[in-house]
C-alpha cells in the first residue's frame, strides 16, 4: 500500500461507502460499455455495407461521367452543371443512446420533384451526362444515412472507449485499492482492540495484587507450611 | 437547416453537384485546411471529402471527431479508391472494441 490511510473508524466507514458506490459504479458503467458495444457493432456492420455500397455507386458513377466528357467539350460540361437545380437541406436531430448523442439527418430538397436533376437543356450535351447523373441520383439517400452512420459510429467508438476505461480502473485499481486499505483498517483496529483487552487483563492483575497482596500471602502460607513440616 | 458540402479536388466532385451538394473545389493543402474550418463554423451538417483530402488533412480532421458536427465522410475519388474509407471505420472497431473483429476477414 503506497499511500498512508489513518487506522480510524472513521476512515473505515468512509471507504466502506466508497466502495459500495464503486461497486455499484462499475456495474452500472459495465452495463453501459455492453449496451453501447451491442449497438455499436449492429450499427458498424451497417456502415460496412452501406460505404461498399456507396463507393461502388461513386466509382461507377464516376466511369459515367468520364464516359460524358469524353463526348462534350469540358466547357459545354461546365456550363451544364454551373447552376444546378437541386439543393439539399439537412435537418438535423440527435438522439441520446446512453448518453451518446448521435445525429440523424433527414434530407430537404429545394425542389419538390426530386427527379428534376438536370439543370441544363438537353440540346447540347450528350446522352451520357444524363445517365451519370441518373447514376449519382440514386447515390444520395445511401450517401447521407452513410454520413449519419459513420458519424454515429464514430461518437460511440469515441464512448465506448472511454467507458471500458473507466470500467477498468474502476475494477483493476479503484476497488482492490479500497479493498485493501479496509482490511488494512480492520485488522489495526483488531489488533487495538486486542492489545487494550491485554492491558486490561494486566492492570486488573496488579489492582488485584495490590488490594489483596496475593503473593504475600501466599508466601507466608508457603513459610509456615515449610515451618510445620521441618 | 443545415446544408451538406463536398470538398476536393474538382474532376472528382463536379458530378455532385446535380445531387444538390454544394460543391467546394480546393487544391492545395494550406487553402483546404481554411476552408475546412470555414465549412465546420457554418451551417454545414455533413461534409464529405475525397479520401486523397482526408489523408492530408488528418490533424484538422481530428478535431472535429468528438463534435456532433459536422460529421466528415471521406469518400472515394475520381483517381480511384485508396481504402482510407473503409480503414477508416476499421479503426472505429478497433477503437471501441480492442481489435478488429468485423473486418478481419478481408483486411489482409
Amino acid at each position: 500500500m503506497a499511500t498512508h490511510v489513518n487506522p480510524t473508524r472513521m476512515e473505515l466507514t468512509r471507504l466502506k461507502k466508497k466502495l459500495v458506490t464503486a461497486t455499484r459504479g462499475h456495474k452500472l458503467l459495465k452495463d453501459k460499455r455492453d449496451e453501447l458495444m451491442r449497438q455499436f457493432l449492429e450499427l458498424v456492420r451497417e456502415n460496412k455495407a452501406l460505404r461498399e455500397k456507396v463507393e461502388a455507386g461513386i466509382a461507377s458513377a464516376n466511369r459515367d461521367f468520364v464516359l460524358a466528357r469524353s463526348g462534350m467539350s469540358d466547357e459545354a460540361m461546365n456550363t451544364a452543371l454551373m447552376a444546378p437545380t437541386q439543393r439539399v437541406y439537412l435537418e438535423v436531430a440527435t438522439r441520446n443512446v446512453m448518453s451518446v448523442e448521435i445525429p440523424e439527418y433527414t434530407a430537404q430538397h429545394r425542389s419538390a420533384d426530386q427527379g428534376d436533376l438536370y439543370s441544363y437543356g438537353f440540346a447540347y450535351t450528350s446522352a451520357d451526362l444524363d445517365d451519370a447523373i441518373a447514376s449519382m441520383a440514386g447515390l444520395l439517400p445511401d450517401m447521407l444515412r452513410l454520413a449519419q452512420v459513420e458519424k454515429s459510429c464514430q461518437l460511440m467508438a469515441a464512448e465506448i472507449e472511454k467507458t471500458r476505461r473507466r470500467v477498468n480502473a474502476l475494477e483493476h485499481v479503484m476497488i482492490p485499492d479500497l479493498q485493501t486499505n479496509i482490511k488494512f483498517i480492520t485488522m489495526k483496529l483488531d489488533e487495538n482492540e486486542r492489545s487494550t483487552q491485554i492491558r486490561l487483563m494486566k492492570v486488573k492483575d496488579m489492582m488485584l495484587e495490590q488490594t489483596h497482596h496475593y503473593k504475600e500471602r501466599a508466601e507466608v502460607a508457603a513459610r509456615t507450611r515449610m515451618e510445620q513440616s521441618g | 437547416m443545415y446544408k451538406a458540402a463536398i470538398l476536393g479536388d474538382r474532376d472528382s466532385i463536379y458530378g455532385f453537384a446535380a445531387l444538390g451538394l454544394e460543391i467546394v473545389p480546393v487544391v492545395e493543402k494550406a487553402e483546404a485546411a481554411r476552408t475546412l474550418r470555414r465549412l465546420a463554423d457554418e451551417d454545414y451538417a455533413v461534409i464529405y471529402m475525397t479520401e486523397a483530402l482526408a489523408d492530408t488533412l488528418k490533424e484538422e480532421i481530428a478535431g472535429y471527431a468528438e463534435r456532433l458536427m459536422p460529421a466528415i465522410i471521406p469518400v472515394p475519388g475520381a483517381y480511384g479508391n485508396t481504402g482510407a474509407g473503409i480503414a477508416n471505420v476499421r479503426r472505429f472497431v478497433e477503437q471501441a472494441v480492442g481489435s478488429d473483429i468485423i473486418f478481419g476477414a478481408d483486411s489482409q
